[in-house]
């Protein structure tokens, strides 16, 4: 070949090199740019964490500190006025963010463990085992949840550990469903096989070689199935079989109070009260809903165009 | 109803200072900067350049089109004149599919699968109302037959999935064709096809073309191809024109130093070494996918320090070959005996030593890197599971790594994505190397690259093997690729050895069906060669 400037280099090759930004910065350039709906979400998830936390700093009264003045209307002594055996209902919902929530994202937690590894397994394997977990999966879900969660629930009774561990291994099936079927698009890449190739073993090829490949609408399914979650334990507590009393929770606070509703005629306040808990819940998983779908926008490559 | 109303001689498209920008990053960039170009009523004229050059774009830009996220922002498109840059979306529909049509690169992607291809054939014919359905479907048969494809009278009533690559692609011509328009745009319609596919393709092409006079506009990267289809030839790079020449003038005596170098690419040519001890050898090898056998009795012998090349069609077994060697694919019967000892057939019976021995190349290197890591753990991560380096040792070798493969320390943080296809490739070629194996296999390593970059990893992989010892077996469809680099040739068709011995045996004849058939259809750099072969399988 000839010299002068025409000479080719291999550094010298045209690549398209990103300036080098640390994780905040890119997240501050991002956060300048979201939509106003996203900054809500995020701010209501943000109020809502901060109260779980500090709950007992906040709360004026304790979790089941039983005043003699049931059913009392509100007023600046209770905020949100009394239940029926005189606790504190503006209380209850601050420790109430701390049970509920805390225990769906326990929950959404361990359904990801479970899901999220069988289904790489799944996914690496492709043999037997896809079968057996497939199928397995295919069994569960055929079942409807929430009915399966109510039987298993009252056989082994309501405690904290059974609800947290029922609720995860229920909603795994969705995630392993999930995981599997991304997983699928990344395991035939040369990368993979190059890696088992080389002898890497599974947890290898699937912590450092496949994950970091999906975890876009592995992050963005966890806020939605924390949602789910939060929901079915809600659902289950309003139904009597899910965080039991003294433990203030947000699902049976709505059943206790449930009939005030009927007082709203009187007194519209009184009538409020059941909402409270429930607009607490909906607010929350709205709150989710928009973030997440800002997270998607992003991470999926649509663009309004 | 014939709407021709240009004679051959006219100027039929004229672009001056075109200019045209494309959309990325948040901002615009320049694809093609200022470009003038003239095409006469019945001339082809070739579009060469390496991807990047803007060669598509200006393609397209030729029937007043752009991508989104493309616009035009100088110059004038002047088509038989009417300027077409001055013309809503909607009047120039009345061009597309009409006065000019486009081929695509790949047929396969192009065509409804839900439609019967004559359908397809002759749907903007009958939209634009030149012909009537039953006269339009008389003609489709009828350029059927022109380009040779088989049954011509009942061809068009198959489906798109029902017919091979070559021959989509010459449905798609007819289909370019089928309104009888003044200009024909090809965009790499043979580059996903096989040589002797090719070969009947480009054939068909261009007498399509003589027979109904047509300008035609033909893009490529590959020059021998440009060589036999243009009347003028076009070298571009970075949107700018280098050189524009008639064809056998820019083939003999190119101007400028980047086609001279385009040009000298093809000359790469390793002088052959006699063969030694044997590293591998493959003994009556049979494999097989599920139930279907793959691979019949191959016996090859790789001689230690020298390359082994394997050519043959896609789906002639030289990959499954390779998956069979590396143990991802174990064997029905047959043994692979590597440097004195059996391998076990599945992998994870090969000790962590055999495993680091043998390395592989891929075609791909976009997919053959993990895209969420830099380049530092992908050639890293072998240093440290074979050869349990770590901290500051490891990273004295990565930059070692780096500067054999001719890069340097600032590229160790760099993601896969952030790298140009010959530097990925290079960074691949450092993974195999970090292993410090003994084998590497190559399987196409050089077919996805631009012709310069792939002279440089050509070059690249041969000094390598010079300074380390290295036995390569190099997997390949371009015969130009082995003669660059291969000692020894394997031919292969259909799961069988067909031929195999020393490159110079291999290439010269007498030569079993196959690889005569195989050689011949290597386009060479002279524009008579087409013509020339097309009169020898007249005279056969």
């Amino acid at each position: 070949m000839t010299q002068g400037k025409n000479t080719y280099s291999a550094a010298g090759e045209v690549g398209s090199v990103v300036e080098k930004r640390t994780f905040w910065t890119r997240a501050k350039i991002e956060l300048s740019k979201s939509p106003w709906t996203a900054r809500f979400g995020m701010l209501v998830i943000f109020i809502y964490a901060i109260l779980a936390i500090f709950a007992p700093f906040f709360a004026p009264y304790g979790e089941a500190q039983v005043f003699p003045e049931p059913y009392a209307p509100w007023s600046s002594t209770y905020i949100f006025g009394t239940d029926q055996i005189g606790r504190d209902i503006f209380s209850r919902m601050i420790f109430g963010a701390r049970n509920t929530v805390g225990i769906a994202v326990a929950t959404t937690f361990l359904a990801f463990l479970i899901g999220g590894t069988l289904g790489l397994a799944a996914a690496i394997n492709r043999s037997w085992l896809d079968q057996f977990l497939s199928r397995s999966v295919d069994v569960l879900m055929a079942i409807p949840s929430l009915i399966f969660a109510l039987v298993l629930l009252s056989i082994f009774g309501s405690t904290v550990t059974n609800l947290i561990l029922i609720i995860a291994v229920l909603d795994s099936t969705r995630v392993f469903r999930l995981t599997r079927a991304v997983a699928l698009n990344v395991v035939v890449m040369d990368y993979v096989e190059a890696a088992r190739l080389r002898g890497e073993g599974l947890g290898w090829i699937m912590r450092r070689e496949i994950l970091p490949n999906i975890m876009p609408p592995l992050i963005a399914e966890f806020g939605l199935r924390f949602c789910f979650v939060f929901l079915t334990i809600a659902a289950l507590s309003f139904l009597g079989v899910g965080i039991q009393p003294p433990t203030a929770d947000w699902g049976s606070m709505v059943r206790d109070n449930a009939s005030l509703i009927m007082f709203a005629q009187y007194d519209l306040k009184a009538g409020l009260t059941p909402l409270l808990p429930a607009a607490a819940i909906a607010l929350l998983t709205v709150a989710i809903n928009f973030v997440v779908d800002w997270f998607l926008h992003k991470t999926s490559g649509l663009h309004d165009e | 109803m014939m709407n021709k109303k240009t004679k051959k001689g006219d100027v039929l498209l004229s672009i001056k200072g075109l200019k045209i920008q494309g959309f990325s990053d948040e901002k615009w960039h320049d694809i093609i900067n200022g470009i003038d170009l003239t095409l006469h009523a019945g001339e082809v004229l070739g579009l060469i350049g390496e991807s990047g050059a803007g060669k598509s774009t200006l393609g397209l830009a030729a029937m007043g089109y752009t991508q989104p996220g493309c616009r035009i922002t100088a110059g004038e498109i002047i088509f038989d004149g009417v300027d077409l840059t001055k013309l809503t979306d909607g009047e120039k529909r009345k061009f597309w599919g009409n006065r000019m049509t486009y081929v695509a690169q790949s047929a396969a992607a192009s065509f409804n699968p839900a439609h019967r291809l004559i359908v397809q054939t002759t749907a903007s014919t009958i939209r634009a109302g030149i012909k009537d359905q039953a006269s339009a479907y008389k003609d489709a048969q009828h350029l059927y037959s022109v380009l040779n494809l088989p049954d011509p009278k009942h061809i068009g009533e198959r489906y798109p999935h029902q017919v091979s690559g070559g021959q989509l692609q010459r449905v798609m011509t007819a289909m370019a064709m089928s309104p009888r328009p003044d200009l024909l745009i090809f965009d790499e319609p043979t580059t996903a096809l096989d040589v002797t596919t090719q070969v009947e393709v480009l054939a068909s092409m261009r007498s399509i073309v003589e027979e109904f006079n047509t300008a035609a506009i033909y893009i490529t990267h590959d020059l021998a191809v440009v060589a036999q289809m243009a009347d003028v030839i076009k070298v571009l790079r970075y949107g700018n024109e280098v050189e524009e020449a008639p064809t056998r003038q820019m083939l003999n005596a190119p101007q400028q130093e980047y086609t001279k170098s385009l040009w000298s690419v093809r000359s790469l040519e390793k002088t052959q070494q006699e063969a030694e001890v044997s590293i591998l050898s493959l003994q009556s090898i049979d494999a097989a996918y599920g139930l279907e056998k793959v691979l019949h009795d191959v016996s090859i012998e790789v001689p230690k320090g020298s390359t082994v090349a394997v050519v043959g069609e896609s789906g002639s077994g030289k990959s499954t070959a390779a998956r069979v060697i590396t143990g991802l694919l174990p064997q029905m019967s047959g043994i692979v005996r590597f440097d004195g000892e059996d391998l076990p057939p599945t992998l994870s019976n090969r000790s962590k030593d055999q495993k680091r021995r043998i390395q592989m190349i891929y075609q791909m290197a976009d997919t053959a890197m993990n895209p969420r890591q830099t380049v530092r753990e992908i050639i890293g991560r072998p240093l440290e599971f074979y050869l349990g380096m770590r901290g500051s040792e490891q990273t004295k070798r990565i930059v070692e790594l780096l500067e054999m493969i001719e890069l340097d320390v600032s590229f160790t943080e760099r993601l896969p994505g952030e790298l140009s296809g010959g530097q990925k490739q290079r960074i691949c070629i450092a993974r195999a190397l970090a292993a410090e194996p003994d084998f590497i296999i190559c399987d196409e390593v050089t077919s996805a690259l631009d012709q310069i970059v792939q002279e440089g990893i050509l070059k690249l992989l041969l000094r390598l093997q010079e300074e380390l010892g290295l036995t390569y077996l190099f997997i390949t469809h371009d015969i130009s690729t082995v003669k660059a680099i291969a000692d020894q040739v394997v031919v292969m068709n259909q799961g069988e050895v067909v031929e195999q011995g020393l490159k110079t045996e291999v290439f010269s004849p007498p030569h079993p069906d196959y690889t005569e058939l195989l050689l011949s259809s290597v386009p060479e750099m002279d524009p008579d060669w087409l013509s020339n072969l097309n009169k020898k399988e007249i005279r056969s």
